[in-house]
């Protein structure tokens, strides 16, 4: 394939303009040890229809949510997603532009940012949220970023849910580590699968930054939100929430009714397909107070010069692109296009349509856990409340596994690769995507 | 452009009125002309102290931020309420509304090396036609997605 | 003009309500009935919510509508030539967006185990290697989300590195015509910065870097190309100062898609270079993202690249998270996937010959547009350019009419304007990149649009001062909405209709 579209006539006349006689001419100021050697050493280009061939002969090697059964969470989720979102994100007035500098020409995109905003405000409860960072981790990460900006500097140690998704933690941990006055403690989870409270106040004190915890956490449990903040008020904390799952919140008080100081997540589950995990996007909401301290794009309402409303990228003087060294971050995308088909997918949904999706998740995922409980092979691991996963502990997890995958099915995410006393269970997933005969059939083949 | 008798200025673009052991801090016609609107203004809080020619707030524009260096050395007594909420009164009235703090301050000698308004108006002439070279050098906008 | 600057009809004219200003109580565009199965909730009814008040109540059509409504204004590749420079805003190929939507690709997760997701791995497996060709450099990671990242994570990568040779030092150098995102990344991996400045040649040169280099600096950050679109000729020999005194090489291949052919970083010193996957490999910007920002290394810097690593052991291939050196992960799963298919995609599709010749005419079409605009445009500076070019507004100054004043006025003429004011080294720049996939007609057109508006400048300036005239709305308040931030919709909230 070529996208370039000049023919050899084309080039001449262009030669023939600059003034010169060949295109090598253009770098002939290189160093001449580094032209020589940069050929590039790879095979020839290919027509539309075989690359089309390699690409689904590449695509069919992996199993998908269609071909399998898929019972999977833990931070992607597997959900239904309306034709129009597609049908939207793919027009090119969309896909192809840039991020909105000229918003004569982008009111668009900017007036569609202005809604998500809107929206993610009206979903977590919360004040202000920005036009969304590159995913859930790196939004937990960014959270932690914007307390140690709020927070005094005798405020330096964060403590972390162990229930708090184990990738979330380990890039908290990677964007810590070079900053020497930071300090990173965790917190067990209880037999419930909530975060030890008893423990998280025992650890709370006047050095204490901020306190992390998931909801729904990664196990999939309702965390009680009310004695946690409890605790952080009392000693000055800053809460940070985190949700992996959002759809969740169609149905769950939202963190801001919980008090959250900032709350966070990954979006992919409303409206984004799940990608191998990424493009999705990671949400960002705060409460207004906070608002020069927001890290990423943020988009808001004026008037043109006749008094018309109009949208525009707004206190830019946080980023990177102006205040350079002394930025909120150096983050400048907002994964916009994925941000955009969660709009569409929030807007398509409505009010009614997310309480109910969320209520499906609800019941589907019960009624999957009675059923499988009721196998010897498997009994419940954590008491606490739970959206649309939990998990089971297994018998003889190695050979379950085997048997669900002989028959396509993947019943969940074992949980020994983070947690090592969790090593015989699995985090099952339960959507609107898995028909009752599906759970049927994995009752059944565990139940061999 | 008005460069008040009376007041002493600063190569930083900041004007002082003393008042006995006071001083009062704000920025000039011509500063508050380069900015632009002034959208956000950052203040210290009292009781603060300011070093002498080190930054004690900022102000921004919309694609610009300025820090504001202190003329004189002090501690901070009073800080100008109405910026937070309302910063174009920079714009509107840079030498009346739109002071920005009040300073106890720790040594004369500090005033030593201020300009008077004369001075000043020669200075900001320099810096005008200096500027026809380098105009606009701290607006940025566009810039790579990233 | 083209068709964009037509006028619109009276539907399109008004700015269409936001989604929470339509709509009725009850109305939905999703069906569902309630579930029969019965699963026992255990949600506690503290736990629950009532509501979500303000959310939007439409039917699908009235969405569909609001969303093309909404497109329309939009200026985009597809409908308009837009020369952003550094932001190599090239076509984005179709034939991307058909695979990336394959269920073979859109459909699968990313804990499934990895025997069932061979064919993902090997797509990985297999761009990692072409990248690395195509940098010259020995190792590399996929994970970075974007650019930026890619350059938090490169410089986690030397501060890793240079802790273990026993000291991560204090500082990195920064030329003053970088992205702002080095400094910020610096600040963010714990690092002072020290600006350099270019000479006015506008490269930087072995002695400036001589002079501020020690013991204390970790690491130079150069992007070459450089952003006002100039070759570092001096880089191998930056690179021997700062290696002589123990410090690492950044590079900052946010300009990449000037090279391919014409010189790899690997060969110029370079110890640690981020690619944006969406410039160089044509992958959309859809409106500010989702980018990719792979960061490739060399070898002495492998072991402390992120987790998890794909390898390949006896033709199956595998994730390797045992790496006691990593710095870890940097985000979650395995980064971008669907838009390291579509850089994949482009790349094997362009292939050796393809690629490299995307780079000679990134650098024909800039040099085309440097001289036949330099009949009514100041040059920024008289050095041969590469992929882009930049003006300034110095010969419109003394109509009273500015860099912004053009970049508005070139709005009416139907075209996206060239990125303004950055560098910031340059006064009033206007930077322009046209990118490899236009014809040179459409370069006349623009280079025809920018002449009449040298012209309109002096013969009527105010035409260009208050433009744009014909776009959906004109010249936007930014000071009011950065003195008073209206950020959310909110039901009491007077509408400035």
């Amino acid at each position: 394939m070529r996208y370039t579209p000049h023919t050899p006539s084309d080039q001449e006349q262009m030669l023939r303009t600059i003034g010169i006689g060949s295109i090598e001419e253009l770098y002939q100021h290189i160093p001449e040890t580094l032209r020589n050697r940069a050929k590039i050493e790879l095979p020839g280009g290919l027509t539309e229809l075989a690359v089309r061939r390699r690409l689904a002969a590449l695509a069919s090697n992996n199993a998908t949510a269609t071909d399998w059964s898929f019972f999977l969470g833990g931070g992607i989720y597997h959900h239904f997603i309306p034709s129009a979102v597609d049908t939207v994100i793919s027009r090119s007035e969309f896909a192809t532009s840039y991020t909105p500098y000229q918003p004569e020409v982008s009111q668009g995109t900017l007036q569609a940012l202005f809604e998500y905003q809107t929206l993610i405000c009206q979903l977590t409860g919360m004040e202000i949220s920005n036009a969304g960072v590159y995913d859930g981790a790196s939004a937990a990460a960014e959270a932690v970023l914007m307390s140690r900006r709020i927070q005094p500097m005798s405020r330096r140690r964060v403590l972390m849910s162990r229930a708090l998704h184990p990738h979330y933690r380990a890039v908290i941990t990677t964007y810590l580590r070079n900053l020497d006055d930071m300090q990173l403690d965790e917190i067990p989870f209880d037999a419930s699968g909530a975060t030890d409270v008893t423990e998280l106040t025992r650890k709370l004190d006047h050095q204490s930054m901020c306190v992390i915890v998931g909801y729904p956490n990664f196990f999939g449990i309702i965390e009680n939100l009310a004695p946690i903040q409890t605790a952080c008020a009392g000693k000055g904390a800053q809460l940070v929430i985190v949700t992996p799952e959002p759809l969740a919140l169609g149905l769950l008080k939202p963190p801001g009714a919980w008090g959250a100081d900032i709350a966070v997540g990954e979006g992919q589950s409303l409206g984004v397909p799940m990608t191998l995990g990424g493009p999705g996007f990671g949400f960002f909401a705060s409460q207004k107070k906070f608002v020069r301290s927001l890290p990423g794009r943020l988009v808001g309402e004026t008037v043109d010069t006749e008094g018309r409303r109009g949208f525009v990228l707004t206190l830019a003087t946080r980023e990177q692109h102006i205040r350079r060294e002394k930025a909120t971050s150096n983050i400048c995308t907002s994964q916009t296009l994925c941000t955009l088909a969660s709009t569409v997918f929030m807007s398509l949904l409505g009010k009614s349509g997310m309480r109910r999706l969320a209520e499906v998740n609800v019941s589907r995922a019960h009624d999957a856990r009675d059923r499988l409980v009721s196998r010897p092979q498997l009994e419940a691991c954590f008491s606490g409340a739970f959206f649309n996963e939990f998990v089971l502990r297994a018998r003889n997890l190695e050979s379950l596994l085997q048997r669900c995958a002989a028959a396509r099915i993947v019943p969940g995410v074992p949980l020994g690769q983070w947690y090592p006393e969790l090593d015989d269970c699995l985090l099952i997933c339960v959507t609107e995507m898995n028909e009752r005969e599906e759970i049927e059939r994995l009752v059944g083949v565990i139940g061999d | 452009m008005e460069f008040p008798e009376g007041l002493k200025y600063s190569k930083e673009h900041e004007w002082v009125l003393v008042e006995g052991n006071t001083a009062t801090i704000g920025i000039t016609e011509f500063a508050q002309e380069e900015l632009g609107d002034i959208v956000y203004v950052e203040l210290p809080e009292v009781g603060e102290k300011v070093v002498k020619d080190d930054p004690f707030g900022a102000v921004e524009s919309v694609k610009a931020v300025s820090d504001v260096y202190a003329p004189v050395g002090g501690t901070v007594l009073e800080v100008n309420d109405v910026l937070p909420d309302n910063p174009e009164t920079i714009n509107d009235d840079p030498y009346g509304d739109g002071w920005m703090i009040r300073v106890e301050m720790t040594d004369e000698e500090d005033l030593k090396d201020l300009m008077t308004a004369e001075e000043y108006a020669e200075y900001v002439e320099q810096q005008k036609e200096d500027e026809d070279e380098e105009e606009e050098e701290d607006e940025a906008e566009d810039e790579e997605e990233k | 003009m083209s068709e964009s600057s037509a006028i619109k009809p009276q539907s399109e004219a008004s700015a269409p309500r936001l989604l929470f200003e339509s709509g009725s109580p009850g109305r939905s565009s999703f069906y569902w009935p309630a579930e029969s199965e019965k699963g026992q909730t255990t949600i506690p009814g503290e736990f629950l919510r009532e509501d979500i008040p303000g959310f939007p109540e439409l039917g699908e059509l009235e969405v569909l509508r609001h969303f093309t409504r909404l497109s329309h204004r939009n200026f985009a590749i597809e409908s308009q030539f837009y020369p952003l420079g550094s932001c190599t805003m090239k076509y984005n190929p179709k034939v991307n967006e058909v695979v990336a939507r394959l269920p073979g690709f859109a459909q699968i997760h990313p804990l499934a185990p990895i025997e069932i997701l061979q064919g993902a791995m090997e797509l990985l497996y297999d761009l990692e290697r072409i990248l690395i060709e195509i940098s010259g450099m020995d190792c590399i990671s996929l994970q970075p989300s974007a650019g930026a990242q890619g350059e938090l994570t490169g410089l986690m990568l030397i501060r890793a590195c240079l802790t273990e040779k026993g000291n991560p030092r204090k500082k990195i150098i920064v030329p003053d015509t970088a992205h702002g995102t080095n400094p910020a990344s610096s600040t963010l991996c714990g690092y002072d910065v020290v600006q350099i400045s270019s000479t006015a040649r506008g490269v930087i040169d072995t002695a400036t870097v001589a002079k501020v280099m020690d013991e204390d600096v970790a690491a130079i950050m150069i992007t070459n190309p450089n952003t006002l679109g100039l070759f570092e000729r001096d880089i191998e020999a930056i690179a021997a100062v700062v290696h002589q005194k123990g410090g690492l090489v950044y590079l900052d291949g946010a300009n990449l898609n000037a090279l391919m052919g014409v010189a790899k970083p690997g060969h110029m010193g370079v110890d640690v270079l981020h690619m944006n996957l969406h410039k160089t490999f044509s992958t959309p910007h859809g409106g500010g993202g989702p980018g990719a920002g792979p960061v490739a290394v060399k070898e002495g810097l492998s072991e402390y690249l992120p987790v998890p690593r794909i390898v390949k052991q006896n033709d199956k291939f595998e994730l390797l998270e045992d790496c006691p050196k990593s710095i870890g992960r940097v985000r979650s799963f395995f980064g971008n996937f669907g838009i390291l298919v579509r850089a994949y995609t482009y790349i094997i599709s362009l292939g050796r010959e393809g690629l490299e010749e995307s780079s000679r005419m990134a650098l024909l079409n800039a040099n085309y547009i440097r001289k036949k605009l330099e009949k009514g445009y100041q040059i920024a500076y008289g050095e041969p350019c590469m992929h882009e070019c930049i003006f300034t507004d110095r010969l419109q100054h003394k109509y009273g009419v500015n860099t912004l004043d053009i970049a508005k006025r070139l709005l009416d003429y139907g075209f996206h304007p060239p990125t303004i004011y950055f560098p910031l080294v340059v006064s009033g720049a206007l930077m322009i990149e046209p990118t490899e996939t236009e014809t040179p007609e459409m370069l006349d057109a623009f280079v025809e649009a920018m002449l009449a508006i040298a012209q309109e400048a002096k013969e009527n300036p105010d035409v260009v001062k208050n433009a744009p005239h014909s776009t959906p709305v004109k010249r936007l308040d930014e000071a009011r909405a950065a003195r008073k931030p209206i950020l959310r919709w909110d039901p009491g909230q007077g509408g400035a209709e």
